[in-house]
């Protein structure tokens, strides 16, 4: 088991620079020139340019550009942005918005998906699965910029004005952890439509299963055939989708922090693309794919604990 | 006064003179969307303490949704009893509320299945399984079942039960998983047990060892049971009588011996027939011509008589009932006494 997250970590390696390379060569590729535009409207000296593109390494070619990055990030350096930021003091308390809004989103999924999906399951071909199947269905075709508008007015505004309830903060992120609910229900929502449509099927599935009725002969009741011996066995899919969902959330975050303007690294990002900040972009991506990587890990790691056929060597 | 689960519950009685089990005129119906299946219709037959009774009969004939209706584990709906008892040391099981039922199942009438990988729940160890009718029925804790689990275990024959009790299902070969399941189902000492193909997905040799197992065990502790198979050289040995089965209903019933010598119905002579046999080897194996019914369109009459080759034509304007041969034989067919004598000859 050790040695086996000790190889899934080494194999991280390769892939942070592959995927830090390839997202650098983007932005590389990208027209335009950034000094330029540092200036704005103005003439730069061309001196002062040259002297800016000197100290970015503007001037050499890629790859060693990428090696000037790489050897710094080792070090511990994110790099600066063209007006003298230091990249890892502009995004760390970015990263804290994003992760606290991803982390909400996942927590909405599971409890709402898996409880809907559930109850669904043990409700199969009645009212209730019905209507929970055309709840998902609605929320997987209704956009998430309607989703996010629609829910902004009626939760936050209209909620406030008709009834005097004022719990959902409509913007930003002052009021704790109530100030994610709504984005990160939001952000989760297709996430929740699908979750829950996983778990029906996957404890409908599971129902169907010789050792259920093992179960059932073994003179249990109802309650405890499906709490202990169906749930464990249709949870270990479900993990899975979970833990790879929290790299979707993660990095699909730009248009929900836009709508409840959240000051994460989605909005961040646009930004840095349109004003070809290399660094930034690059640091965003790695972070994002370390993600993935840690996510997907964990999942594999759990599900040989759900799943005790599952052995690593 | 409402009646508690401990109030209608059979106790002692029923011995004697009255069968431990006894199923009567049972009927079981399924609805599905191209209609009615009648999947058993009017199956009677009686187990005593320390008896075996063999069900045979091929797919479809309804042995299994029998017994699945006397351990009352069939979905309902789907499925349907519309008529018949099934009385257990006097008892109308069919008449208990299901919290009564869940008193028996498991406990007083156990159940093995065929293929244990599968009846197996893979995620938790044999332990747990078998340990968890000490902690669900008898209130154990965790470490007492473990130990309970690991004398079953023993009991079943498992080599180095003390470790492999922390085992999954999946860790263990095909012969070690049915043991597995006979000690879960032996573990609070049932009257009934029914053992529904136990050793279908075994080897020949492994076969043979649990239906030592099983032998032995019922010796051990006179319990009544019932083996369903659709394999005549597993009952031989075993069995003390025999129920066949065909198109859901019972063809003939017999003390095992009686149906080895001679076979009062078609479909049993066919059955012994189709055994392959060494003074016979070199000829042609025979079969039994055509295909089981289809349970959603029954020949009219006997539903045996499109396969039979004593076919006469009141075999399809009228059922046979099942005749009483002597006490303890029966057979529904109109011409049993040829197919006895045939036999004989």
């Amino acid at each position: 088991m050790g040695r086996y997250v000790i190889r899934r970590l080494l194999q991280a390696i390769p892939v942070a620079l592959g995927a830090t390379l390839l997202i650098f060569a983007l932005v590389f590729a990208l027209p335009g020139d950034p000094i330029t535009a540092l200036a704005g409207e103005k003439r730069m000296d061309p001196a002062v340019a040259d002297a800016l593109r000197e100290q970015y390494h503007l001037n050499d070619p890629l790859l060693l550009q990428y090696w000037y990055y790489i050897t710094g990030l080792l070090q511990g350096d994110l790099g600066t942005t063209f007006s003298r930021v230091p990249v890892s003091q502009l995004l760390v308390g970015k990263f804290q918005v994003t992760i606290n809004l991803a982390f909400t989103a996942l927590i909405l999924e599971g409890v709402i998906g898996i409880g809907l999906g559930l109850w669904a399951a043990l409700r199969k071909g009645k009212a209730t699965d019905t209507a929970i199947l055309a709840v998902t269905l609605l929320l997987i075709s209704v956009p998430v910029l309607v989703t996010g508008f629609v829910l902004q007015l009626v939760l936050g505004v209209q909620l406030k004005k008709s009834l005097g309830i004022d719990f959902f903060p409509v913007a930003g992120a002052f009021e704790g952890w109530r100030s994610y609910l709504l984005p990160g229900f939001v952000l989760a929502g297709t996430s929740i439509a699908y979750l829950t449509r996983l778990t029906r099927t996957s404890l409908v599935e599971t129902l169907r299963a010789d050792y259920i009725r093992t179960a059932t002969a073994k003179g249990l009741t109802r309650r405890r055939v499906i709490g202990r011996h169906a749930l464990r066995n249709a949870l270990i899919p479900l993990v899975t989708y979970l833990g790879a969902d929290l790299g979707t959330l993660m990095g699909g975050a730009i248009i929900t922090e836009s709508i409840f303007n959240l000051n994460g690294i989605g909005q961040q990002l646009a930004q840095s693309v349109y004003l070809r900040e290399g660094p930034v972009v690059v640091g965003i991506v790695t972070f994002l794919v370390m993600v993935y990587i840690v996510a997907n890990l964990i999942v594999d790691l759990l599900y040989a604990v759900l799943d005790p056929r599952i052995r690593y060597e | 006064m409402k009646k508690t689960a401990a109030d209608v519950l059979p106790t002692e009685g029923g011995l004697g003179n009255e069968p431990l089990l006894a199923v009567d005129d049972l009927h079981v119906e399924f609805t599905t969307r191209q209609g009615v299946v009648k999947a058993v219709n009017g199956v009677s037959y009686d187990l005593r303490a320390g008896e075996t009774l063999a069900v045979l009969g091929e797919s479809g004939s309804g042995k299994s949704v029998t017994a699945q209706a006397i351990m009352g584990i069939l979905d309902m709906p789907p499925a349907r009893i519309p008529k018949g008892a099934i009385r257990f040391r006097g008892t109308d099981l069919l008449k208990l509320s299901e919290e009564a039922r869940a008193q028996i199942r498991g406990q007083r009438v156990a159940m093995i299945f065929q293929d244990a990988l599968s009846a197996l729940n893979p995620v938790f160890t044999v332990g747990w399984q078998i340990g968890e009718m000490f902690r669900v029925h008898r209130g154990m804790s965790r470490k007492d079942a473990q130990k309970r689990a690991v004398e079953l275990m023993d009991r079943v024959r498992i080599p180095a039960a003390r470790q492999r009790v922390h085992d999954f299902p999946h860790q263990f070969s095909g012969g070690m998983r049915q043991r597995i399941m006979i000690a879960m189902s032996i573990a609070l000492d049932p009257e009934v047990l029914i053992a529904d193909e136990p050793t279908t997905a075994l080897d020949v040799t492994v076969q043979a060892q649990i239906m030592e197992l099983l032998a032995e065990l019922q010796r051990e502790s006179n319990m009544g049971l019932i083996l369903i198979t659709h394999d005549l050289g597993v009952v031989a040995d075993v069995a003390d009588k025999i129920a066949v089965m065909y198109g859901g209903r019972i063809v003939e019933n017999a003390q095992v011996h009686d149906v080895y010598r001679a076979p009062a119905h078609p479909y049993s002579k066919g059955l012994l027939e189709s055994i392959p046999r060494v003074d016979l080897k070199g000829h042609e194996l025979y079969a039994i011509k055509g295909l089981p019914p289809n349970l959603l369109d029954m020949p009219p009459g006997c539903a045996f008589n499109p396969r039979c080759p004593y076919r006469q034509d009141n075999c399809v304007s009228s059922e046979p009932p099942l005749y009483e041969i002597n006490s303890t034989r029966s057979s529904a067919c109109h011409y049993w006494r040829e197919v006895l004598d045939g036999s004989h000859g």
